[in-house]
């Protein structure tokens, strides 16, 4: 628990640290990611069967097509409501296709959550932490 | 029409009832429905009405679902998303035992239609809302402000956040779907190539095999589907309701 609470007060104070903690930081990062991928590689591997990547396929796919097909339909509801067609379909649409990229990467892995950071994997802390 | 894939999914109406001009008639996914619940019910029900301090088999069946669910909703929800154990619970019961149901030849398969894994989706996302203002008022909004972005960015990326956060129950309510439809298509494709390569002769019959052998493979695969898709959309959800819990770090 100790540990979390520490590295909550090192997430809060990023935000104004010089140049060299800033890289630090990065590089930090990059050793996490890259322990993450180390994690997950074997597992990958050693399925190299139809079931896993079926399941991913599906995965990443049905995140994509959400996203594009949510944005699609706020920027119709919205040329509906404001008569503002084709703009708003137009725009949402470019930023549904955004949405569903971070929904990809995130549900792969490689973008971190909204909210929490390194909790992620002890995620029993949160409620005693608050 | 033996052969047609899609035929399964078809609703039929059992029987018809009528109220004020719409369509509530009672079909063959209601009747699923019900025996779903009904079958869950009864075995949890069946099964725990011993209370042995040593677990029959039935009995160690329910309490490892049982504890499966909770070790699920308490990693990613903590303690605090225990309150929402009966809805996880019900949730991951309704979808695994409709999913095996599907596996049983001429039955129905409640889950491979968009409408009702999309309702089930959107109970667990107006529960994720609902309950996030109710216990964090505006504060809630957070979730859709990552920290650390650049302020000029703010704009764009909490539009990009709220746009991620409305696809979450189509996401989750197509993925649930387009497994089970897809597998119940592939699976009924081979099986149909087995039928009409046998109906052609000693050659046919002897090519058959190849479908056979495939179609074993699938069903095997269907039933990992049926139970990965129904712990899938049960992480999901306590994912999702540990975002109402906790919004903002």
């Amino acid at each position: 628990m100790n540990g979390s609470a520490q590295n909550g007060h090192g997430s809060g104070d990023d935000r104004e640290l010089p140049e060299a903690e800033l890289s630090e930081r990065r590089d930090r990062l990059n050793r996490v990611l890259a322990d993450h991928e180390e994690a997950n590689a074997p597992s990958k591997g050693s399925k190299t069967g139809n079931a896993a990547g079926y399941g991913q396929a599906m995965k990443l796919s049905s995140e994509f097509i959400a996203g594009i097909v949510t944005g699609a339909g706020i920027g119709w509801i919205l040329d509906q409501w404001l008569e503002t067609s084709p703009f708003g379909l137009i725009i949402f649409l470019l930023l549904g296709f955004l949405a569903g990229v971070l929904n990809v990467l995130r549900s792969a892995g490689y973008v971190a959550e909204p909210n929490t950071g390194p909790r992620r994997k002890k995620p029993r802390d949160d409620g005693s932490n608050e | 029409m033996a052969n047609d894939p899609i035929h399964q999914f078809q609703i039929q109406t059992i029987f018809p009832i009528e109220v004020g001009g719409m369509d509530f008639s009672f079909t063959n996914s209601s009747l699923f429905m019900v025996a779903t619940v009904a079958t869950t019910a009864a075995f949890l029900i069946f099964s725990t009405s011993g209370r042995g301090l040593v677990p029959t088999r039935l009995q160690s069946i329910s309490e490892m679902s049982y504890e499966f669910v909770a070790g699920t909703l308490r990693d990613a929800a903590g303690t605090e998303g225990m309150r929402f154990f009966p809805m996880v619970f019900s949730l991951f019961m309704f979808v695994l035992i409709a999913n095996l149901f599907g596996m049983f030849p001429y039955f129905f398969t409640v889950t491979s239609h968009i409408i009702v894994t999309f309702a089930l989706a959107m109970l667990v996302i107006l529960t994720v809302i609902i309950y996030g203002f109710m216990r964090n008022g505006i504060g809630f909004l957070k979730l859709f402000v990552p920290d650390g972005v650049p302020g000029a960015l703010v704009p764009l990326v909490t539009l990009i956040e709220v746009i991620s956060f409305l696809s979450r129950p189509i996401s989750l309510s197509v993925r649930l779907f387009a497994n089970m439809l897809a597998g119940h298509i592939t699976l009924k494709v081979f099986a149909g190539f087995v039928v009409s390569l046998s109906a052609a002769g000693a050659v046919g019959v002897v090519g058959a095999i190849l479908p056979l052998g495939m179609t074993i493979a699938i069903t095997a695969l269907e039933f990992l589907v049926a139970f990965l898709q129904a712990y899938v959309f049960t992480v999901l959800t306590c994912m999702y309701l540990n975002d109402a819990i906790h919004p903002s770090h």
